[in-house]
C-alpha cells in the first residue's frame, strides 16, 4: 500500500471514531458546565466588614473582625432524581478569604443538570491532611506564614477555619493588643486519635432555588455565612472566657457551631 | 611569522579544550555518590523512598538548602545552625535551641540521624512525615520566623538555585514540594551506622567488643533495651521517663494529641552518638551522661503516665550500681560514629 493511502485510511478511521462518539448518548464529561458556590460572609443582620464593622455576640461582647478565612472542599451535588456527582478531588479545594472577593466564589465543573442538594466540607479531609507533599498544591500548599497561613507546621495538619479580631473583652496578649484568635483544625490524628473538627454541610436548595447547571451559563448558589452563628450556637462562645482557641479540646465547641453558619439565600441561574 | 603565531595560538587553545574535556570526564568518573543504602544491620526504612527517589543532584540541592541561611527571615539562620554535623546534628552546648534574634525555643534541638527509620518527628511526634518537618522550624517565630513563600521568592532570585532545581528535578521550577523533597533527600542520607557497635554486629574489620564493652552491652540489654531497642537504639515510642516536670510545664506528646494518657511523654531518643550530642533530654537539662544515669538510678519522679518499666516491684527507677554505670558508659561509647560527624559529604561546602 502506498503511504498516502495509509494516511488517508488513518484519517478516515480517526474521523469515524469522532463521529461515532457524537452519535452515542452524551457522555457526562463532555457536558460539564460551571457551578459556582458563593460564600458571602455576614454578621447577623449586617454584611461583614473587616476592621471597621463592630458586632456584638450573645455573650454581650463587642468585637471587630480583622481576618476571616476557611477551607471549602469535597463538593458533591445531587439531582432531584438522586443522581450524585462528586467533583474530582484535585479540583475540589478552595480557600475562602473575606479579604479577597474572588476567593468567595468556588467554581467547579459538574455535568449539566438540575441540582437540589449540595454537600461540601468545611475544612480539609483527613486523607489530604496526610498525603504526600507533592499532592498539596494550590491552596493546600503549606507555604503561608504564621499569620495568614492555614497549616500547623508543629503538629502537621491544616487549619480549617481562622478568624481573628479585637474585642475590649479580650485580655491583653503578649503583643499588647486585645485580640482574639480562633484557629480551628484537627482532622482526627495520624498515628494517635485526636478530635475531629471536619464538618460536612449538606444544603437542600429546593426552598431558595435549585441550581440549573447548563453550558454557556453559570449557576451561582449564594450562601450567607453568618459568623454570629459561630459565637451563638449549641455553645455560646465567649471571647473573654476563650480569647485564643487553637489546637485544644475546647475547639470542638466552636466547630460544632459551624454547620449552622451556612444559610442558602438564593440561586442565580 | 604571523602564520606561525596563529598556529601556535590555535594549538595552545586546542590543548586547553582538551584539558577541560579531560577534567569533566575525570569528575564524572570519581563521583562516589551511592544513593540511599540501607545498612546491613538495619531494618527496612519507614520513609516512603518510592515517593522521593534519592539522586545525587537531589541530595546536592538538599545539602545547599540545609545550609542556606535564606530560609530564615533575616538570612541569618540555616538548618545547620541548630543541627551541627560535628555535634551529631544537634546544637552543642545549648539546652534549648537558639534561633533568630537570639530567641530561645523551649526544647533541645534533637540529633538528625537515621531519619528514614523515624515514625514521627519532634519531641512530641507532632509531625508525621519528614517532607513536612522543615515547615515547622522555618515558620516558627523563635526559630527561623520566615514564610515559605518568601523563601521560595528568595531562591528564585539566585541563578545557583535555578540551576540546582533544574538539575535535581528536570525543570527550573522552584516549589515548596520540591524544596521539601530535596531537604528530605539530604536528611535521609544522614545515616549513622559506622560506629564500633555496627562493625562488631556486621563482623567487619575483625572488630570485637572489649570485655568491659561486652559487660556494658549485657547491662544495656537488661536495663535499657526495652525502650532504646537495637539497632536504632530507640523504639520510636513516646514515654514518660520520670524526669521532674520543668518550669514551663512542657506536657510533651499531650500537646500534639490532647490525650491525657500522653501527658509528659516524649519521644525516646536514640543512644547513638551521645558523645557528640550533649546536653540531654527534651529540654537539655542534663549536661553529662552521668547526670542521665543518676536520674534513672535515683531521681525518677512518679509524674502522671510514668513508664511502667520505671516503676517495677514498687521501686522507682532502674538499679544501676557504680560498676554497672561505668560499664554501661563504656558500651555507649561504642555507639559513637566518628565517620558520621566528620564525613565531608554531609558538611557545609
Amino acid at each position: 500500500m502506498k503511504p498516502i493511502y495509509i494516511v488517508i485510511l488513518t484519517v478516515l478511521t480517526a474521523l469515524s471514531a469522532c463521529s461515532k462518539k457524537d452519535d452515542a448518548p452524551q457522555p457526562q464529561a463532555a457536558n460539564k458546565a460551571t457551578l459556582s458556590l458563593q460564600f458571602d460572609n455576614i454578621a447577623g443582620d449586617r454584611n461583614l466588614q473587616l476592621n471597621t464593622g463592630t458586632y456584638k455576640n450573645a455573650s454581650g461582647e463587642q468585637f471587630t473582625v480583622q481576618l476571616l478565612q476557611y477551607f471549602i472542599s469535597n463538593i458533591k451535588v445531587r439531582t432531584k432524581d438522586d443522581q450524585e456527582f462528586i467533583v474530582p478531588q484535585d479540583e475540589s479545594y478552595f480557600l475562602v478569604k473575606e479579604s479577597d472577593g474572588a476567593s468567595q466564589f468556588c467554581k467547579v465543573k459538574v455535568p449539566e443538570g438540575d441540582y437540589k442538594t449540595l454537600t461540601f466540607t468545611l475544612g480539609v479531609d483527613s486523607l489530604r491532611n496526610t498525603m504526600d507533599i507533592s499532592k498539596r498544591t494550590g491552596v493546600l500548599d503549606p507555604t503561608g506564614g504564621m499569620d495568614d497561613g492555614m497549616y500547623w507546621g508543629w503538629n502537621s495538619g491544616y487549619i480549617f477555619f481562622k478568624m481573628e479580631g479585637t474585642s475590649e473583652q479580650a485580655p491583653i496578649d503578649p503583643t499588647g493588643v486585645r485580640k482574639f484568635r480562633f484557629h480551628i483544625g484537627g482532622f482526627g490524628g495520624y498515628s494517635a486519635p485526636t478530635f475531629n473538627n471536619i464538618k460536612t454541610v449538606t444544603v437542600d436548595l429546593s426552598a431558595a432555588g435549585i441550581a440549573r447547571v447548563r453550558q454557556g451559563r453559570e449557576s451561582n448558589v449564594h450562601f450567607f455565612v453568618d459568623i454570629m452563628k459561630m459565637f451563638n450556637g449549641k455553645t455560646n462562645i465567649s471571647i473573654a472566657a476563650n480569647p485564643q482557641v487553637m489546637f485544644s479540646n475546647y475547639s470542638v465547641n466552636v466547630a460544632n457551631n459551624f454547620s449552622s453558619m451556612f444559610y442558602h439565600d438564593h440561586t442565580e441561574n | 611569522m604571523k602564520k606561525r603565531t596563529l598556529y601556535l595560538i590555535l594549538f595552545a587553545f586546542s590543548l586547553f579544550i582538551y584539558a577541560c574535556k579531560k577534567e569533566t570526564s575525570i569528575k564524572e568518573a570519581v563521583s562516589t555518590f551511592l544513593g540511599f543504602q540501607k545498612p546491613l544491620n538495619f531494618p527496612d526504612p519507614v520513609y516512603k523512598l518510592e515517593n522521593n527517589p534519592i539522586t545525587e543532584n537531589g541530595f546536592l540541592l538538599g545539602r545547599a538548602l540545609f545550609y542556606e541561611p535564606r530560609l530564615s527571615r533575616d538570612n541569618t539562620i540555616s538548618c545547620g545552625s541548630c543541627h551541627i554535623q560535628t555535634s551529631g546534628f544537634t546544637q552543642h552546648g545549648h539546652d534549648v535551641s537558639h534561633g533568630i534574634d537570639d530567641r530561645l525555643g523551649s526544647r533541645n534541638s534533637p540529633p538528625m540521624m537515621n531519619l528514614a527509620w523515624n515514625k514521627a518527628f519532634m519531641w512530641d511526634g507532632g509531625v508525621f512525615d519528614l517532607d513536612l518537618q522543615p515547615v515547622s522550624p522555618i515558620t516558627n517565630p523563635v526559630e527561623m520566623d520566615e514564610r515559605i513563600e518568601n523563601v521560595l521568592a528568595k531562591l528564585k532570585q539566585m541563578p545557583k538555585y535555578v540551576s540546582l532545581f533544574n538539575k535535581a528535578f528536570g525543570t527550573e521550577e522552584i516549589t515548596n514540594a520540591r524544596m521539601m523533597k530535596a531537604l528530605s533527600q539530604f536528611m535521609l542520607m544522614c545515616i549513622s551506622a559506622n560506629s564500633k557497635y555496627d562493625k562488631v554486629m556486621r563482623k567487619e574489620e575483625g572488630q570485637v567488643f572489649t570485655a568491659d564493652e561486652q559487660a556494658g552491652y549485657t547491662i544495656f540489654k537488661d536495663k535499657c533495651s526495652r525502650c532504646h531497642s537495637e539497632p536504632l537504639f530507640t523504639d520510636g515510642s513516646f514515654r514518660n521517663n520520670g524526669i521532674a516536670v520543668g518550669p514551663n510545664n512542657d506536657q510533651g506528646r499531650y500537646m500534639a494529641t490532647l490525650n491525657p494518657a500522653d501527658e509528659y511523654k516524649f519521644k525516646v531518643p536514640s543512644l547513638r552518638n551521645l558523645s557528640y550530642t550533649a546536653p540531654y533530654m527534651h529540654d537539655g537539662r542534663f549536661l553529662t551522661l552521668n547526670g542521665v544515669l543518676e536520674h534513672y538510678a535515683n531521681e525518677v519522679k512518679a509524674t502522671p503516665n510514668l513508664d511502667p518499666f520505671l516503676q517495677q516491684n514498687n521501686q522507682l527507677g532502674i538499679s544501676l550500681p557504680a560498676d554497672a554505670r561505668l560499664k554501661l558508659l563504656t558500651f555507649l561509647k561504642t555507639l559513637d560514629d566518628k565517620d558520621f560527624v566528620t564525613r565531608k559529604d554531609l558538611a557545609e561546602q
